[in-house]
């Protein structure tokens, strides 16, 4: 064809005209958008808090389906010394031809049992193993089925009752900082006024840089952007940490029937902006902002993981490999051996020497007697 | 016989006379009434509950005023209690009012130890009363009762059921003081949510044994109201201070985007409830049951810690103030022996250091004669040689000058033999 031969640098007309200097990968996104369809996405959410602060309902609001049917709670009795489980929930779902294969990995137990020392090292474990298995699998030989089980994100509910963070928020957020995107979140906002709202979030920004926690942060968009887009994803960024409210039922407001919550002094809808953040949160994790955690995970966590996976094996190996070789790689050990000798020769003979001269002083102190 | 005539009275029946007129002692409530309100009242309340749950503005909403306070911290390394005094005046009616705050608890990461400073704070004021009641000179009717009276835990909204940390705490309150549980910021529960969540948290309470005050049923006056209200516990409140316009009044209330909670609504929240019971009904019972149950279990342990009993080996009714007696006795013995035995020790330790230097002193000494003899001897050798020297000096000299005087001669000799 004449075109491949002419790399003239010409501006890209549109994919409907064939126009002799088209060379058409203008399609790609297109194509990109075929394979990643049939390929199907796969998403891990990881979501942690205390009991009873809306992680179940608010995970049912956010992908509209029920998840936690039956589900059986503890008593006070039995939590008393609970320990952390970690509890995976898969599910399928599908929208306008696209397939999601769905993660929710619960943490019950957390911060509910009275001395909740390291209650997050359950959690930590498992990220852990999960990178460790995918490591594993990356490095295999056979790399076809590879099954990506790390998790790309964690919500952390912190209780709104409080004045901000407490200390066991502080330790989570610490010891996942660098293993998986943490987003922080004021849980059950509907008990807190506006003015409360913002004092609480405030706080909660304030305590995050105070404590150096490392929160999941939202990507800049492109500066060729429109505004309208520059003027969401500053309002994405002013509010943080979201303040949500989720609901398992829906109620009728004005003729249209939404999820909410009923009182008897009013409604709350959960898809009200002025109400809470949820509409910004599922546009923010589900809408715009997935596949940019699943790189972070990839690109960042997962790295420094294998970054350290790798050096410690290699500092094990030249260590075993010292101990193992006959002929010494550093010449320290018997110079030291002999030195020490040396060393316990001369203080033998000091001493004796010493007792000799303390015999002489007697022996003189009697003669002047 | 003094002692059988005292047995007929005992044995007497009591007789119900009727009154021919009217005497008038109808009227000793009310002495007793203005006595009360001359002397003031007392009452204290505890408030136990995570920090943040709401229990500065609650007790700003029930007593209607600015109580100050400044918000906690999360980050206190344990719980402590900070109570502070007030003192209150309605109508001609004075009440020194006592709340009592727990800073930090539910904070830390390890909370086994949350409920020791509160049990121990309790403690301390019972001991204090007492330290009081057993004193020679008392003055219990001028004494401050700090002892408490109510305690309030706050219960977190989840709406699922108690924290693993409520239930211990409450287990190790409940036979020291009368607590009503009651479940904080209860805007956040819907109405279906609040029926469950409350039936599971008494359940629960039951189920481990926890005993919470009950409003008591057995005077008829309150008995209706009382025992309705036993039904609602635990009663779900929420405070506020902030006045809100609704319709044409002002009313004190928390204002969200979608409605308004009034504090004093009672479809929205229990709060009426807990003031009418708390402050309007059942203060003088809650008093009441501190004193004659709480206080008085904590008293007979004690006192059956320190030894006493009621009734003697031979089942003789012992009396408090002779057996008390009888131990001071007993205490201020020991003291004395202990003493004595000190004593003792100190002379004995006296006695062996004095007898330690005595022969220190007696070596210093013998050395020293030693000494002074050894000089003396040396002195005397040198003496002698000295001696020794001049003689030898002596007869040197002699012989010198025998031996001059014969040289002189000598020559003369040799010259008269020439010649």
């Amino acid at each position: 064809m004449t075109s491949s031969g002419r790399f003239k640098s010409r501006p890209v007309k549109s994919a409907v005209f064939q126009e002799k200097e088209y060379v058409g990968f203008a399609t790609l996104p297109n194509q990109v958008h075929r394979k990643s369809v049939k390929k199907g996405f796969d998403f891990t959410l990881m979501v942690a808090g205390e009991s009873g602060l809306g992680k179940s309902t608010l995970i049912n609001s956010l992908f509209l389906t029920d998840l936690y049917k039956d589900r059986k709670l503890l008593n006070a009795e039995e939590r008393i010394s609970q320990t952390v489980e970690i509890i995976k929930h898969t599910v399928d779902i599908e929208e306008k031809g696209v397939k999601l294969k769905l993660t929710i990995v619960d943490t019950p137990g957390f911060g509910d049992a009275v001395n909740n020392t390291e209650c997050w090292k359950a959690i930590t474990d498992y990220i852990e193993q999960q990178f460790e298995q995918y490591f594993r699998d990356e490095s295999g030989l056979n790399r076809k089925n590879i099954q990506d089980n790390r998790v790309h994100c964690c919500l952390y509910f912190i209780p709104p009752f409080g004045h901000g963070l407490r200390p066991v928020d502080v330790e989570f957020m610490k010891a996942l900082q660098d293993k998986v995107n943490v987003i922080p979140l004021i849980s059950k906002a509907d008990c807190l006024t506006p003015a409360e709202m913002k004092k609480m979030k405030d706080r909660v920004r304030e305590e995050i840089e105070k404590f150096g926690i490392k929160v999941y942060q939202f990507p800049d968009c492109d500066s060729d952007e429109d505004e309208e887009m520059k003027q969401q994803d500053r309002e994405l960024k002013e509010s943080a940490p979201f303040a949500v409210i989720g609901s398992n039922t829906t109620v009728e407001v004005k003729g249209q029937r939404m999820r909410g919550r009923l009182y008897p002094w009013g409604i709350v809808e959960v898809e009200n902006q002025s109400h809470c953040d949820f509409v910004k949160l599922r546009n923010m994790l589900i809408r715009s902002h997935m596949h940019d955690l699943k790189d972070i995970t990839c690109d960042v966590h997962y790295e420094n993981y294998r970054a350290q996976c790798i050096q410690q094996m290699t500092s094990k190996l030249t260590q075993d490999s010292r101990v193992e070789s006959p002929v010494p790689i550093l010449p320290l050990s018997t110079p030291d051996v002999e030195t020490e000798k040396l060393i316990k020769m001369k203080d033998e003979e000091l001493r004796r020497m010493q007792e000799m001269l303390q015999k002489m002083q007697q022996q003189m102190h009697e003669q002047d007697l | 016989m003094a002692a059988t005539d005292v047995d007929i009275f005992s044995n007497e029946e009591k007789r119900n006379l009727n009154l021919g007129g009217h005497v008038g002692f109808d009227s000793l409530p009310d002495q007793l009434v203005s006595k009360s309100v001359t002397q003031g009242f007392c009452f204290n309340i505890l408030c136990v509950g995570e920090t943040g749950i709401g229990k500065s503005t609650l007790m700003n909403t029930l007593f209607n005023t600015m109580f100050e306070n400044e918000e906690a911290s999360h980050y206190q390394n344990g719980v402590y209690l900070r109570p502070r005094t007030y003192d209150l005046q309605e109508s001609n009616v004075h009440l020194k009012l006592t709340i009592v705050d727990t800073v930090g608890f539910g904070d830390q990461i390890n909370k086994e130890e949350s409920y020791k400073p509160i049990v121990d704070y309790i403690d301390t004021q019972f001991e204090n009363y007492l330290q009081e009641e057993l004193k020679i000179k008392r003055s219990l009717f001028n004494y401050h009762d700090t002892r408490i009276h109510i305690c309030l835990y706050f219960i977190a909204p989840t709406g699922h059921s108690l924290k693993s940390l409520d239930l211990v705490t409450m287990k190790k309150l409940d036979s020291k003081v009368n607590i009503i549980p009651i479940i904080a910021k209860a805007d956040t529960i819907s109405k279906s949510e609040l029926h469950k969540f409350k039936i599971k948290i008494m359940s629960e309470l039951v189920s481990n044994g926890v005993q919470i005050y009950q409003f008591p049923t057995d005077d008829e006056a309150v008995t209706e109201i009382n025992s309705s209200m036993n039904a609602h516990l635990p009663f779900a409140v929420v405070g506020s201070v902030e006045e809100v316009k609704v319709g044409n009044k002002t009313v004190r209330a928390r204002q969200y985007p979608w409605g308004v909670v009034q504090v004093e609504n009672e479809s929205h929240c229990d709060f009426v409830k807990l003031r009418e019971m708390l402050i309007r009904v059942n203060m003088e019972d809650l008093r009441e049951q501190t004193h004659a149950r709480h206080y008085e279990l904590y008293r007979r342990c004690k006192l059956e810690e320190m030894g006493f009993k009621d009734t003697d080996p031979d089942s003789q009714p012992f009396s408090l103030q002779e057996t008390y007696e009888a131990k001071r006795k007993e205490f201020l013995g020991d003291l004395q022996r202990k003493e004595e035995e000190m004593r003792q020790m100190f002379v004995n330790k006296v006695k062996e250091t004095e007898a330690e230097l005595k022969e220190k002193e007696r070596e210093l000494h013998e050395k020293f004669e030693q000494l002074k003899r050894m000089h003396q001897e040396e002195k005397r050798k040198v003496e002698e040689k000295r001696r020794d020297l001049e003689e030898e000096m002596n007869a040197f000299n002699k012989r010198k000058v025998a031996a001059e005087t014969l040289s002189l001669s000598q020559p003369l000799k040799k010259d008269k033999d020439r010649k």
